[in-house]
């Protein structure tokens, strides 16, 4: 999994019907010292995350986990919001 | 697998259902003279692993899953070891 802050929300209203009431996410994926790392990314929403928030999400097959026993054609999910995190190098 | 250092710890209330209970490190993967290689990321623990120890991550689906105890959590990575030594040929 992977750390990144939800930084905007994405409407498409023709979709897969597998993604019907699935919230689309924009995410910036972070380093553990809140710099981005690399690109932005949409996921699907499994928690109930918002915009501004800090969350954790899972890449690949498993991301349409959350959603059995439909399987959205999605390669990432939010799966955790974060409380807090601590480094120590 | 990869060898990585744990380096931090996440704290998550609200998360999926089957990651109840699981404890939620950071980890950076490590070439072998020991260099941070790539982005730190997220794994749950499966070997009791503590910050600053050298453990051995899972990177897939089905693996990490186990280590939860639960078929078809959304997972991807998992430490499954702590790493005592590592012996490189000369």
């Amino acid at each position: 999994m992977q750390l990144a802050r939800v930084i905007g929300d994405i409407v498409a209203t023709r979709k897969d019907e597998a993604l019907d009431g699935i919230k689309l996410l924009l995410l910036q994926p972070l380093t553990p010292d809140r710099q981005a790392a690399g690109r932005p990314l949409v996921a699907v929403d499994a928690v109930g995350a918002g915009v501004g928030e800090e969350v954790f999400f899972v890449r690949g097959k498993e991301a349409s986990f959350p959603f059995h026993p439909v399987e959205p054609p999605v390669d990432a999910s939010i799966v955790g919001i974060i409380d807090h995190w601590d480094v120590e190098r | 697998m990869q060898i990585a250092r744990v380096v931090g710890t996440v704290v998550s209330t609200k998360k999926h259902r089957k990651f109840e209970g699981a404890k939620l490190m950071l980890v950076q993967p490590l070439n072998v003279d020991d260099t941070p290689r790539g982005a730190a990321l997220l794994a749950v623990d499966g070997a009791g692993a503590g910050v600053h120890e050298k453990v051995l991550v899972v990177l897939e689906g089905r693996a990490a899953g186990e280590v939860l105890g639960a078929k078809g959590a959304p997972v991807d990575a998992a430490i499954i070891g702590i790493v005592d030594e590592v012996d490189l040929a000369p």
